[in-house]
C-alpha cells in the first residue's frame, strides 16, 4: 500500500467495529482498509446493512455503546484518530473533517436561524470576532449557491426546501476549511432534479476548495459520474477496491458484477439479471466468503476459510478466490 | 374502444392553510387534469419527482380517494358514478401494491391469512381446503415456498414481504394492478428479482399494470408507454422509445440526463409559478416570452404528446 506517499490524506487500516448486544456480537465492520488521496472523491458503496455508515462513524469516533471500534487504525493527516481523546476528537470533527448527513430535515436545529447554525461552527473552532464570523457566514452561503445570503441568514430550517437545507449542511461542512468531507448518502432523501443540483454543487466545491471526500452511497450511478476510486462493501467487508472507470468496465468481484448486471444488464429474455437470494443477517453469517451462497462462480474453497483481500492491479484489490 | 381503463380530466385538489396560524387557504393541485387510456395487458409507466402527484393519481384510480372532478372508466363502468355494491365487485379486478412492504402488510396476520383474506372476501374459492390449496398456488407463483405459510411479516426480508404483497394483489385475479414505487424500498440486488417477477406475471396472466416510480431506468425497462407528471399535470406522454429516445419536454430531458449521471449546476429557483404560466417555467432552460403568460396544452398525435410551447427548440439534449 502507498503508505509513505505524501499524497495520502486518510489511511484506514484493518478497521474492526463490533456491536455487543446481549449475548450476541454483531461484526459490523471487518478488516476494512482503504486510503483517500488529497483532492479525491472516494466512493464507499454497498447495500443497506453492508457497514458503510458504521465505517464512517468509526472514522469520526461516533460509534456509541453497545458498539465499539475493537481494532485498526485511522491515520488522518499523520495522526491516528483512534488514539485521540474525546476532547481532542472534538477539535477534529467539524474542523478538519466536515460532515454531511442524509437527512437534511433532522440534521439542522429547528429553532436556530440558518446563519446562527453556520456561525456556531466557526466560533467553536476558530473563535473569530463577531463581524468576521458574519462576513464568513454570508460568504459560505454564497459559495453553496444562495443568491440572497442575507435573506437566508435570518431564515429558519422549516422555511427552506430539502435541497436548500442540504446546501446549508454543505456550508457548515466547509465552514472551517476542512481537508476531508464525509458525506453519508447526502442526496438520498431528495428527488431527482434536486439531487442532480446538489451533486453538481458538491463536485464544484471539491474542485474549487481542493478538499477530499468520502462519499457514501448505495447508488452506483452517482459514483460512476463523480468518483475516482471506490470501495464495495458486502456484509461488513470490503470485497473490492477499484478505480471507478475500471469497475464499470470490468468489476472484479462476482458481487460487483451481479450489482452492475442487475442495474444495467439485460439478459436475452427481456429479464434483468438478478442476484439470487438476499443480503445475509450480520448475526448469522455463512462460513467462508460471505457472498458464496449467492455467487454464480462458487467453488469448494469458498465455503472454507474466508478469502483475504489482495492486489490484482494498480489500485485494484479484491477479496475473492478467483484471483 | 378497447381500452380497459380510461381516465379523463381527473382533478384532485387539497385545501391547506398557508401556515399553522393562518386563516388564508391555499389550493394544492395534486392532480390537475390528467387524462390517459390503458389497454388490457399493457404497462404504463408513470414518472415524476416527489410531489408531482404520482401517488395521488394512484389513490384516485383505486378510489381510495375521490377525485374532485373528471371521469374514470374501468372495464366499461364509470367508477365515480358506480354504487357501493358495484364498486365492491370491481375492486376484485383492480388491485394495488404499495411501496413499503413493512407497513402495507398486517403484522398480526400470517402469510397464509394475508393471502386468504381477499380470497374469502370475494368468495373466490369454496371451503377451507380450497382456500389453502389456492394460497399455496399463489405463493408459489410469486416465488415463496409453503414453509412461509405460518410466518409473520416481521420474520421475512423486504424482498420476501414484497413478494407476499404482490401475491395478495394477484389473489383476486385482477385485470389491472397499480404498483406505487414497488421496489424503491428494496436493496439493489433484490430490486431486479422483483422486477423480473412483475414481468413474469404480466406475461403469464396478461394483467395490465400502472407502474409508478421515480427511477427512470426501471420504468424504461418495464413499460410499454410512459407518462411524465410535473406538478400534477401531464407534461409528456407516449410510447416508451419515443419518450426515451426523443424526449420533447425540457423536464423529461432533465430527468433522463440525471438518470444517466449528468448533473446540472443551476441554482435552485424560487418556489411557485404564477397562475397563467407554464408549470415548469421557473426551472426551464428553454423558456420564452409566451411561457410566462400561457400554460401550454398537451399536444401531438397518439404516439407522442407534449405540453410545451417550443418542444422543437429544445429537441437537442
Amino acid at each position: 500500500m502507498a503508505k509513505n506517499n505524501d499524497n495520502v490524506l486518510l489511511d484506514v487500516i484493518d478497521l474492526n467495529t463490533r456491536f455487543f448486544t446481549g449475548d450476541e456480537v454483531i461484526p459490523a465492520v471487518n478488516d476494512v482498509s482503504f486510503t483517500i488521496n488529497k483532492g479525491e472523491i472516494f466512493g464507499l458503496v454497498g447495500e443497506s446493512g453492508s457497514g458503510k455508515t458504521v465505517t464512517a462513524h468509526s472514522i469520526m469516533g461516533l460509534v456509541h455503546p453497545p458498539g465499539r471500534v475493537v481494532s485498526g487504525k485511522v491515520v488522518f493527516e499523520g495522526t491516528d484518530l483512534l488514539g485521540l481523546s474525546q476532547k481532542q476528537m472534538e477539535g477534529v470533527r467539524g474542523n478538519r473533517i466536515g460532515m454531511v448527513f442524509q437527512e437534511p430535515m433532522t440534521a439542522l436545529n429547528p429553532v436556530l436561524r440558518i446563519g446562527e447554525q453556520i456561525s456556531e461552527v466557526i466560533e467553536i473552532h476558530r473563535g473569530c470576532s463577531e463581524n468576521n464570523v458574519k462576513e464568513r457566514t454570508l460568504e459560505l452561503l454564497r459559495q453553496v449557491g444562495f443568491d440572497e445570503p442575507r435573506k437566508r441568514y435570518i431564515q429558519y430550517p422549516h422555511q427552506l426546501s430539502g435541497g436548500q437545507r442540504q446546501r446549508v449542511l454543505m456550508a457548515i461542512a466547509i465552514a472551517c476549511n476542512p481537508s476531508l468531507i464525509i458525506a453519508d448518502e447526502p442526496t438520498t432523501a431528495l428527488d431527482v432534479a434536486t439531487e442532480s443540483q446538489i451533486l453538481g454543487l458538491i463536485e464544484g466545491l471539491i474542485d474549487r476548495l481542493g478538499v477530499s471526500m468520502l462519499f457514501i452511497t448505495h447508488d452506483l450511478t452517482i459514483i460512476r459520474s463523480m468518483g475516482q476510486r471506490l470501495g464495495l462493501m458486502y456484509a461488513g467487508r470490503m470485497v473490492e477496491r477499484n478505480r471507478v472507470d475500471e469497475f464499470f468496465k470490468r468489476p472484479l468481484h462476482p458481487y460487483g458484477q451481479g450489482l452492475l448486471e442487475s442495474i444495467y444488464g439485460f439478459s436475452g429474455s427481456g429479464r434483468l439479471k438478478a442476484i439470487p437470494g438476499s443480503v445475509p443477517n450480520l448475526a448469522e453469517l455463512p462460513s467462508g466468503c460471505k457472498f458464496h451462497p449467492r455467487c454464480p462462480c462458487v467453488m469448494d474453497i469458498c465455503r472454507g476459510d474466508e478469502p483475504v483481500i489482495k492486489e490484482v492491479g494498480k489500485d485494484q484489490w479484491v477479496r475473492c478466490y478467483l484471483y | 374502444m378497447g381500452s380497459l381503463l380510461s381516465v379523463l380530466e381527473v382533478k384532485r385538489y387539497y385545501e391547506v392553510r398557508r401556515s399553522v396560524f393562518s386563516v388564508e387557504k391555499e389550493m394544492i393541485k395534486a392532480v390537475d387534469g390528467v387524462s390517459f387510456e390503458l389497454e388490457a395487458g399493457r404497462t404504463l409507466g408513470v414518472v415524476g419527482e416527489s410531489g408531482s402527484g404520482k401517488s395521488t393519481l394512484a389513490r384516485c384510480l383505486m378510489l381510495l380517494e375521490r377525485p374532485d372532478s373528471g371521469r374514470i372508466t374501468f372495464d366499461g363502468v364509470d367508477l365515480l358514478a358506480a354504487g357501493p355494491a358495484q364498486i365492491r365487485k370491481i375492486r376484485r379486478k383492480l388491485q394495488i401494491i404499495f411501496q413499503d412492504p413493512y407497513s402495507s402488510l398486517n403484522p398480526r396476520m400470517t402469510v397464509r391469512d394475508i393471502i386468504a383474506e381477499p380470497l374469502k372476501f370475494h368468495r373466490m374459492v369454496d371451503g377451507p381446503g380450497g382456500v389453502d390449496s389456492r394460497v399455496v398456488e399463489i405463493l408459489k407463483s410469486v416465488g415463496i415456498t409453503d414453509d412461509f405459510l405460518k410466518k409473520y411479516p416481521h420474520e421475512m426480508s423486504g424482498g420476501q414481504r414484497q413478494r407476499v404483497a404482490i401475491g395478495r394483489a394477484l389473489a383476486t385475479e385482477p385485470a389491472l394492478v397499480v404498483a406505487d414505487e414497488p421496489v424503491s424500498s428494496l436493496d439493489v440486488s433484490i430490486q431486479a428479482q422483483i422486477i423480473n417477477l412483475f414481468i413474469d406475471i404480466r406475461e403469464k396472466l396478461n394483467i395490465a399494470m400502472i407502474f409508478i416510480s421515480h427511477d427512470l431506468n426501471i420504468v424504461r425497462f418495464i413499460s410499454d408507454n410512459i407518462l411524465v407528471l410535473y406538478k400534477g399535470k401531464v407534461v409528456e406522454m407516449g410510447g416508451r422509445d419515443q419518450v426515451f429516445l426523443n424526449p420533447l419536454h425540457p423536464y423529461t430531458k432533465m430527468l433522463i440526463a440525471a438518470a444517466g449521471g449528468e448533473f446540472s449546476l443551476k441554482p435552485e429557483p424560487t418556489n411557485g409559478s404564477g397562475p397563467g404560466q407554464c408549470p415548469y417555467y421557473d426551472k426551464c432552460k428553454d423558456r420564452t416570452a409566451i411561457c410566462s403568460s400561457q400554460a401550454p396544452e398537451l399536444k401531438g398525435g397518439n404516439e407522442h404528446r407534449v405540453a410545451c410551447h417550443s418542444p422543437s427548440a429544445s429537441c437537442r439534449v
